[in-house]
């Protein structure tokens, strides 16, 4: 199963929602089809007790579980997972397609901070994407839960971690036009809420990040700093707000964006992979 | 006596009291507080870091929120020679014992306490990094 192109383009430009996992108990990569036909009766079982997620259609839940190869890192990493949800309503002829309603793919890119310190049976999969029916994610995540024995919490990016990401993907260089940079702060403790939303041309937030960078491939936090300082510095000059007394909540680049909820969206699949290992770095220092 | 920063008007320095203790006050929700501090600290005068500054940081309740990294702010204490006191003032009891701290620690630079005298502060702080 070598690089499919394809296989990874249902990846990008959905909102995904992030949880970190604990590792998983007595995992084993062979019994996907068992795992694919237990959680199904799972899911239909809870349907029958009344914890029913769509109202209306009778939905039959075909679940699929595959293993995606080439996402993940080094040698160490584990293959990523996915589990697929479709539905065909009972009235529909045979033959009709199944219509995909829910995604979930477990993964660890470079995650070896973990992987290597756990002991044997366990499987590292530290972050967990979703994207569809929060009954859905419910249902499927307890199953996981009662099944490995591991644990999910909803992973929260706070504004330190936004910022990284901001100066990180914002200096990525992009071939063809890019979206702007953009940055939305919320401001604390007024009567109304209210939102900021600061964009930036793209070549200026490159040009910006690229003078302050000091070792290509490398980045200190003393480089992020400065690089939001600046931006920072510009705005209040112009508007003579102090953004850095408000909370940012989400940024967003032509690489990717993200919500502080814990929300991204990949956009740009040659940069898949880092942004992956920065999510797998944040799924394994919540676990720890 | 409460400054959104330093250095204090000085049109008011005849009346001012002697100030004994200087406390800073940072959020960890808020990269705009540690730089207002940083400013400030240019404008007090050397003797006070005899003891007689400390750093209230308060928002550690809240990993997700947070704005500033922990080490900037731990550097700070050390650099100032000044004790770091964490604390989440959202939360009303540890506003109250947060307080209760701080007027003991006052109470000790204002020489109210026999025997012991803002420059103990120095001496622990000394002692910690040696660790």
């Amino acid at each position: 199963e070598k690089a499919d192109p394809q296989k990874t383009a249902f990846l990008l430009r959905k909102a995904w929602t992030l949880y970190s996992v604990t590792p998983l108990y007595g995992f084993r990569r062979g019994r996907l089809r068992d795992y694919a036909r237990l959680l199904s009766a799972f899911i239909a079982a809870e349907k029958q007790k009344g914890l029913a997620v769509e109202v209306g259609v009778e939905l039959d839940i075909k679940v699929a579980l595959s293993s995606l190869a080439d996402i993940r890192g080094s040698e160490q990493d584990q293959a990523a997972l996915l589990v697929q949800l479709s539905s065909r309503s009972r009235g529909s002829p045979r033959n009709s397609e199944d219509k995909p309603v829910w995604w979930g793919w477990f993964c660890s890119v470079f995650g070896d901070e973990l992987s290597e310190s756990v002991p044997e049976h366990f499987t590292c999969l530290p972050l967990f994407l979703s994207h569809g029916a929060e009954s859905y994610t419910a249902l499927v995540g307890s199953w996981f839960q009662k099944t490995f024995d591991c644990c999910f919490r909803r992973l929260a990016i706070s504004p330190l971690n936004l910022s990284w990401m901001v100066a990180m993907w914002a200096g990525c260089k992009l071939d063809r036009a890019a979206s702007a940079v953009e940055l939305v702060f919320s401001v604390p403790r007024l009567a109304q809420p209210l939102d900021i939303s600061y964009a930036i041309h793209p070549e200026d937030a490159k040009a910006l990040w690229d003078t302050v960078q000091k070792t290509p491939g490398e980045i200190t936090q003393e480089e992020v700093d400065v690089f939001m300082d600046c931006l920072y510095a510009h705005f209040h000059r112009h508007f003579k707000i102090h953004l850095s007394a408000a909370k940012l909540v989400k940024i967003s680049t032509a690489i990717a964006s993200a919500h502080c909820d814990g929300i991204v969206k990949i956009l740009h699949s040659q940069y898949l992979p880092g942004v992956l290992m920065l999510l797998t770095e944040l799924a394994i220092s919540q676990i720890q | 006596h409460l400054a959104t920063s330093l250095p204090l008007p000085s049109e008011r320095d005849h009346l001012r009291p002697r100030i004994d203790l200087i406390v800073f006050m940072i959020d960890l929700k808020s990269k705009y507080s540690l730089k207002n501090v940083e400013t400030s600290l240019a404008y007090v005068d050397a003797s006070f870091f005899l003891g007689k500054v400390c750093f209230l940081v308060t928002g550690v309740g809240r990993v997700n929120a947070c704005s500033i990294e922990m080490n900037a702010v731990c550097k700070l204490g050390e650099t100032y020679c000044s004790p770091v006191l964490f604390c989440e003032l959202e939360l009303e009891g540890i506003r109250a014992t947060t307080a209760q701290r701080l007027v003991r620690i006052l109470r000790i630079c204002a020489g109210h306490i026999p025997g012991v005298s803002a420059l103990s502060f120095v001496s622990m702080m000394r002692k910690s990094d040696a660790d």
